[in-house]
């Protein structure tokens, strides 16, 4: 199954998908109207983008002083080299700690880690507490969208949702009646975890500490009540020193929900008098990423979700259509990287538009590395025969103008003659929407033929 | 080899030529009465109320609140915070007035660290919040901010810009999602 597939399952429900493009598209408006208000937003976005070039050169000094400055703070640094080790060293620290239910904000790290069924396996009840998080959680699905995990839903439905797992009324789905019912319901479980697990925006390698963004305040009621806390992150979320902090939040969520910053932006650094810290640092496959040149770019992300909120594929066909953790367009930059053979049709899931790369505040080069995977996918022989064959065509024909004229008049009289079972058909999904042009009588070359004489 | 010297030599092995850092902006030029019309105009698009400090016993009072936590002198509370050895006692909390140390124009955040939360915990398990903020600790961007506090010099600390809010059912707004329900802010 590919995107183009699980894209068409999407578009069946016409008005839904509607919705959701407009839902998404609002959040871009939001962001283009907070940007407004800096007048220096290019060369703040060029900033962050330069900070980043320099941590990815210095990525291992910045994560050894990090290391070195966070132990001298009474925290314990872990190394992770891939998902199976983050599982196990997480689910050490509870395990020393009999543990058996915890707490956890938003981490898209601990989803590509799949942690949550990890611990469960092990008898560590597992509650996500962002709102939108603790929705998906109760459905039992993946995020959609990496900063609105829920963007896909309606009301209606979570209020259903909630009538059967929080004992909300039948019918009910005014939001603020749904978000008080998750409060209370959080809270007993914020009162009752014994640790707290959180992802981490950024670690600064000059002090040691990681900060935390959220609007909730979830991640910092888990943490505070909780004895032991524990901050996943990988790799590429460090940077050099405090001061950049000032070019990210300032970036982050004005790209991110266009908000001038988030509600709390939380600045951890020492455990809690009588508590643990621990922060867990992960590779799985970043380092790999970091050895492509055409694509190490895609670890500058601070995952704000601002390519997504633009993306005219992603509006059209939902974040599951991507089949990985992180949809979208940096998405689809970065699950090829881990499995091309799976992941490759999303290089295609794009228009190369190139509203991706004008959003990123980080200044990701995304829709070329979109096509540079698709030069790849091509090259390694994973193209799909509906696009591999007609591509072998069209670059014959064009190579041969001879070939490219008498082309041109068989498909006018083509056009005119053929059934049209011939476009629309099931093989063809360019036909499933679109009519094909009138056919004008005579090729342009023909009609330039005819008239330059007469303008002479 | 360990975990941590495998990442660190795949790092060495991947990682492109050095590429310098950039240099920050520098400071703009003090405008604390533009920075205070600011500062109010964007707390107040991020639903927080402004008081004045001899509001706040008032405003306190008028909450109804049973649970009082003050560690400023304009208003008395009636729980103790340091006398409170574990965090999961101050659940009750309807109210906490704090102090906050400093505060960004453009965008509204004041830095709260655990010295004036005395818990790390209080500015977010109280049903409501109150900060007060001397004006002469107003900057103007998140540049100047990191610039004038110190981020390790507490184990704790946050930029607060608004009470608690979510809008992830449908993008509704919706105000109180887990922390504070209401926040007031007070310049001095
Ligand atoms: S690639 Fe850029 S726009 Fe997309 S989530 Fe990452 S930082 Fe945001």
């Amino acid at each position: 199954m590919t995107h183009a597939h699980r894209a068409a399952a999407f578009l069946q429900n016409e008005d839904r998908a509607n919705w959701h493009d407009q839902s998404l598209w609002h959040v871009r408006s939001k962001r283009d109207g907070s940007i407004a208000g800096i007048p220096e937003w290019e060369s703040l976005r060029q900033l962050g983008s330069d900070i980043k070039d320099n941590v990815l050169s210095n990525l291992d000094t910045y994560l050894e002083a990090f290391e070195e400055k966070a132990t001298a703070n009474g925290v314990t640094v872990h190394w992770a080299t891939d998902a199976e080790e983050h599982n196990r060293i997480v689910h050490g620290i509870l395990h020393r700690h009999a543990v058996d239910r915890i707490v956890k904000s938003k981490s898209m790290l601990t989803e590509e880690c799949h942690l949550n069924e990890y611990l469960e396996a092990r008898g560590i009840e597992v509650v996500d507490t962002d709102l939108g998080e603790r929705i998906i959680q109760l459905r039992s699905e993946p995020p959609s969208h990496i900063v609105m995990p829920a963007i896909h839903l309606k009301k209606e439905e979570i209020g259903q949702l909630f009538h059967e797992h929080l004992g909300t009324e039948a019918g009910a789905s005014d939001p603020q009646y749904l978000t008080e019912a998750a409060r209370q319901h959080l809270r007993e479980k914020f009162l009752a975890a014994r640790a707290a697990i959180t992802g981490v925006n950024f670690a600064v390698a000059e002090t040691g500490g990681v900060v935390v963004c959220t609007n909730e305040g979830n991640a910092d009621m888990g943490v505070h009540l909780a004895p032991v806390q524990i901050h996943c992150m990988g790799i590429e979320k460090i940077i050099p020193r405090a001061e950049h902090l000032g070019v990210f939040t300032r970036l982050l969520a004005r790209s991110a929900t266009g908000q001038p910053v988030t509600i709390y932006t939380s600045h951890h650094h020492r455990p809690k008098p009588g508590g643990e810290m621990h922060v867990v640092i992960v590779d799985n496959g970043r380092t790999t990423q970091l050895a492509r040149e055409d694509f190490r770019n895609s670890l500058k992300c601070i995952r704000c979700g601002a390519c997504m909120n633009t993306c005219p594929i992603y509006r059209r066909s939902g974040g599951h259509s991507y089949d990985h953790t992180i949809p979208g367009p940096i998405g689809s930059i970065l699950s090829p990287g881990i499995d091309l053979k799976k992941h490759g049709d999303l290089a295609f899931a794009s228009t190369l538009c190139g509203s991706c790369s004008d959003v990123c505040p980080v200044r990701i080069d995304i829709h070329d590395q979109l096509y540079k995977w698709r030069q790849i996918v091509s090259k390694e022989g994973h193209l799909p025969a509906t696009k591999r064959l007609p591509l072998a065509g069209a670059g014959t024909v064009l190579q041969h103008s001879g070939l490219y004229n008498f082309m041109g008049q068989a498909a006018r009289v083509a056009l005119r003659m053929a059934p049209r079972a011939l476009v629309y058909n099931r093989l063809n999904a360019w036909g499933a929407s679109r009519e094909l042009p009138e056919v004008p009588a005579e090729s342009f070359k023909q009609w330039y033929n005819r008239n330059k004489n007469d303008k002479a | 080899m360990s975990s941590k010297a495998s990442i660190l030599e795949r790092i060495r092995a991947a990682k492109p030529a050095d590429r310098p850092l950039p240099s920050l902006p520098s400071d703009p030029p003090a405008a604390l009465a533009e920075w205070e019309e600011a500062f109010r105009t964007v707390l107040a698009a991020s639903k927080t109320t402004f008081i004045t400090r001899e509001e706040i016993p008032g405003y306190v009072a008028a909450s109804g609140a049973k649970t009082i936590v003050s560690t400023r002198p304009e208003c008395d509370g009636n729980l103790d915070p340091r006398t409170v050895a574990d965090p999961l006692q101050l659940a009750g909390v309807d109210v906490a007035v704090l102090s906050a140390r400093l505060g960004v124009a453009e965008n509204g955040a004041l830095w709260v660290s655990e010295e004036e939360a005395v818990h790390r915990v209080m500015p977010f398990i109280t049903q409501h919040l109150v900060l007060v903020l001397e004006r002469e600790q107003l900057v103007g961007t998140m540049h100047q901010a990191y610039r004038r506090i110190d981020i390790a010099a507490t184990g704790f600390g946050v930029f607060i810009a608004g009470p608690s809010k979510t809008a992830d059912i449908e993008q509704s707004l919706v105000i109180g999602a887990h922390g504070p329900r209401s926040l007031a802010v007070c310049l001095c």
